[in-house]
């Protein structure tokens, strides 16, 4: 067998440098056209200051309403402001609470779920705990958060956390419980390893993987909770683009300008999508059996 | 011993494969998996596929069947010939008419065979309706009395039974059943008696002897194991790398071996009888075990239910440089005990002492120091090894807990690879790139490399070929005579017990039943199930490695 060392972690097989046309033969051309378009939106919606033609948040009322075409390329919406650079910076709060909402639910998920999983007498009381949590609904949780301490970004973000942790926590903890029997593990309680560094070395690495899957789809669906509450009035402040804050404003007039829902659900149904089939690849490509087959 | 001496000149011939070559899909440039395989089988003859894992019999079987996997591997060349018919040119409609009805299979694990959610003898059944115009009362009884001929109590609770209801012997009667019921004219048997405990196994084999000469089968029989071999076998079929290197009439073949490859195999086949009595170096016991007791279950605030005992008052003592066995069949606590010993579970009672100290009570952290006297090597080496560390990591993992500096650690780890016969530079390799032999080795360097007093070795060496097994005896054999390490040897086999073991524990459901010296206890047994156990080992009075019968050697 060859003498390379063997990618150690799914952080490093995720890692491991592919180039285009490389990963296009071996997977299909679906992952490599959702990350294209991904990269695409990612540095659209950062650089977006840099380049919008108008101040998102200026409004001008003797614009109010127009079609797209001259000065501003897709209208304005109803106070005059540029569509255009709206929908690009609204975006960036978008990605913010989806990429917030899946690091800290993934992050507290994988401390509770491999506690949870390695000790016994946690388990029982961790888990009804979780259980309890995910009767919670996301939306009314949130609508609850943001009446209570005012919209923000954090607000949102914590709203969107507190229901996904129990799904990270149970699959961590089902990863936990099937690694824990294998004699690895007892050789290593054998050989003297305390707890934390059993749980920490032999055990999370296993869980890497499983996350970084279950991390893309928080992460779409964070971003499509974030666009339900502002399109509801209980995310964060109105005058701040998002694009549920755009779409909400734009319900009145969207006869008027069709444009108002539709360059902003465009952008949100083309992010989401392309998240997705990453995540899908991903499980794809970090499935252990795949891995045996192909070995 | 009594071979099968039976000729089949006058036989016609059921089975026929000429020159088989089978490839890997798509890769003509690379070696072939079968390389050329020539052999036939006649009616009513046992043909014995023999072979070390990777040697092709498997693959063997399944070409005939007509199920390699497609895309994987590919027919290339060569001719199978079932009668008269051409296996190769038939289509797969036809050739699924012809699987069950004329010739069928049974697999290994029975578990896995059935389907656990249909009863046995609807899946029995289902064959019937499949392959015949029978009416369903026909079926029922042709059913009914398959079931009776593999010898199944309470049929008619068996015939309603789901297989998860059936014991592991059970189940293989009835895949035998469903195999038979249409009398094929072969029966391919793919290691059908492996994961069975050895008295079920003679049974097992018993019973398709009985019914292959009741209906004059041919039975293609795959085993890696030579003692079956000498049982059932009319004629042995060698394999390595994918060739057949020789082919005899059994008795030819276990005394008077042609090729090297023959003769290393039946070498390696440990005997029954035990090494000769060493003279015991220390006196001290490092291990010592009073009266434990392991019960699963049981407990309960309200109704107090009874538990499995799964270890009931088990005293044993092992002293320094002296190896220990705990023999007996599966459910028989010999695991329980190994894994109370080593504190992976915890004894429900008694003494369990440590160069002098009860472990058996001390809390996980108390525990911990003494951690190091006792170590453990698993059966299944695939999975005792973290494959995401390198086998250096893994090494110096025990010493790292015990404060040894690491730059020590890994020169240390680097001589206990020399010791167990792997080179220095494989250190920073990881496990997938080692075979199973290998694996095992650096398991117990693992283990060695903590410097312990008690090795537990549980099954260390049942999941491995029989030449890779010699060696990893030899070189268990080897570090205790270098190290003078206690040895606790847990193992279904027989033969290896014979072979490695001072003295001998034999449990029955939890209980030792018999505890003595290994040539006391093997070659004297005083308790029925020693006997019992010792009587049903296949091939038993057959030395193999000397290429003769036993008592001669005696």
């Amino acid at each position: 067998m060859a003498n390379v060392p063997q990618p150690t972690s799914a952080f490093q097989v995720a890692l491991h440098a592919m180039s285009l046309p490389q990963a296009w033969r071996k997977l299909g051309p679906a992952p490599v056209v959702a990350a294209i378009m991904l990269i695409l939106i990612v540095l659209a919606v950062i650089l977006a200051p840099l380049y919008v033609p108008h101040n998102p948040m200026s409004m001008d009322s003797a614009n109010r309403l127009q079609p797209s075409g001259g000065d501003f390329w897709i209208g304005t919406d109803a106070y005059g402001r540029d569509l255009f650079s709206r929908v690009v910076t609204g975006g960036q709060v978008s990605l913010l609470i989806g990429i917030g909402a899946a690091v800290t639910s993934v992050i507290l998920g994988l401390l509770i779920g491999l506690v949870a999983g390695f000790f016994r007498w946690a388990d029982g009381i961790i888990m009804r705990i979780m259980d309890s949590l995910m009767a919670i609904p996301a939306i009314l949780l949130a609508i609850a958060l943001v009446s209570l301490v005012g919209p923000s970004v954090m607000s949102v973000i914590v709203a969107i956390t507190i229901p996904e942790v129990p799904r990270v926590v149970r699959l961590v903890r089902s990863v936990v419980l099937s690694a824990r029997e294998e004699p690895y593990i007892e050789a290593a309680l054998a050989l003297g390893s305390s707890m934390p560094k059993i749980l920490w070395q032999h055990l999370m690495p296993n869980t890497i993987a499983p996350l970084i899957v279950q991390g893309t789809y928080i992460c779409a669906s964070a971003i499509l909770i974030e666009a339900i509450l502002s399109f509801l009035g209980a995310g964060v402040s109105t005058e701040i683009p998002t694009w549920g804050n755009i779409m909400a404003e734009g319900r009145d007039y969207f006869r008027v300008n069709p444009g108002l829902i539709f360059w902003p659900g465009l952008m949100l149904s083309l992010c989401i999508l392309s998240i997705n089939l990453l995540g899908d690849t991903a499980r794809d490509v970090l499935d252990p059996r795949l891995k045996k087959r192909e070995s | 011993m009594k071979f099968k001496s039976r000729t089949f000149d006058q036989a016609h011939t059921v089975l026929a494969l000429r020159e088989l070559s089978v490839n890997l899909a798509g890769r003509p440039d690379i070696a072939p998996i079968l390389d050329r395989i020539s052999l036939d089988i006649r009616a009513g003859e046992t043909a014995c596929l023999v072979g070390e894992s990777g040697s092709g019999k498997s693959v063997t079987s399944l070409a005939v069947m007509g199920l390699l996997p497609p895309d994987a591997l590919e027919v290339t060349g060569g001719g199978i010939k079932l009668g008269e018919r051409d296996l190769r040119a038939m289509s797969s409609p036809d050739l699924r008419r012809l699987r069950g009805r004329r010739m069928a299979m049974i697999f290994q694990e029975p578990m896995t065979a059935l389907n656990p959610v249909m009863r046995v003898g609807d899946q029995i059944d289902e064959v019937l309706r499949v392959h015949t115009d029978l009416s369903p009362r026909d079926r029922e009884a042709k059913v009914l009395d398959m079931l009776e001929q593999v010898q199944l109590p309470d049929i008619k609770r068996m015939f309603r039974s789901y297989p998860h209801q059936l014991s592991g012997g059970q189940r293989q009667r009835i895949m035998i059943a469903m195999a038979l019921v249409l009398e094929p004219e072969l029966l391919i048997a793919d290691e059908p008696t492996t994961a069975l405990d050895v008295t079920t196994q003679g049974q097992i084999l018993k019973l398709i002897a009985d019914l292959q000469e009741r209906h004059g089968t041919a039975v293609l029989f795959i085993t890696h194991d030579m003692g079956v071999v000498a049982e059932i076998a009319d004629t042995v079929h060698v394999m390595q790398h994918g060739r057949i290197v020789e082919s005899a009439p059994v008795e030819q073949l276990l005394r008077a071996p042609k090729e090297a490859y023959t003769t290393q195999l039946l070498k390696s086949v440990p005997s029954l009888v035990p090494r000769r009595v060493r003279e015991a170096t220390h006196t001290e016991n490092v291990l010592d075990v009073r009266a434990m007791t392991k019960v699963y279950g049981g407990g309960g605030l309200i109704f107090r239910s009874e538990g499995t005992r799964a270890a009931n008052e088990v005293s044993l003592s092992v002293a320094r440089g002296r190896t220990l066995g705990i023999v007996g069949e599966s459910g028989s606590g010999k695991s329980t005990v190994a894994r109370c010993i080593m504190r992976l579970v915890d004894p429900t009672d008694g003494e369990i002492r440590v160069v002098g100290t009860d472990i058996a009570r001390l809390s996980r952290g108390k525990l911990r120091p003494h951690r190091r006297h006792i170590q453990i090597v698993f059966q299944d080496p695939f999975r005792s090894l973290n494959p995401r560390w390198t086998v250096g990591r893994s090494l110096v993992e025990g010493p790292l807990n015990f404060g040894t500096d690491r730059s020590e650690a890994m020169k240390h780890a680097g001589d206990l690879m020399e010791l167990v016969g792997l080179p220095r530079d494989a250190l920073d390799r990881y496990p997938h790139q080692f075979s199973g032999g290998q694996r095992q080795r650096i398991a117990i360097a693992r283990a060695v490399a903590m410097q312990p007093d008690v090795l537990v070795a549980d099954e260390a060496v049942s999941a491995l070929d029989v030449s890779i097994q010699a060696q990893v005896l030899e070189l268990l054999a080897d570090i205790q005579e270098k190290l003078g390490v206690a040895i606790l040897f847990i193992t279904h086999d027989l033969r290896v017990a014979a072979q490695i073991c001072d003295d001998v524990v034999v449990m029955q459901h939890g209980n030792v039943v018999e505890y003595g010296s290994a040539p006391e206890v093997l070659a004297d047994p005083k308790h029925d199930y020693t006997r019992a156990l010792i009587a049903a080992a296949p091939g038993r009075e057959w030395d193999f490695a000397n290429f003769r019968p036993l008592e001669q050697s005696a």
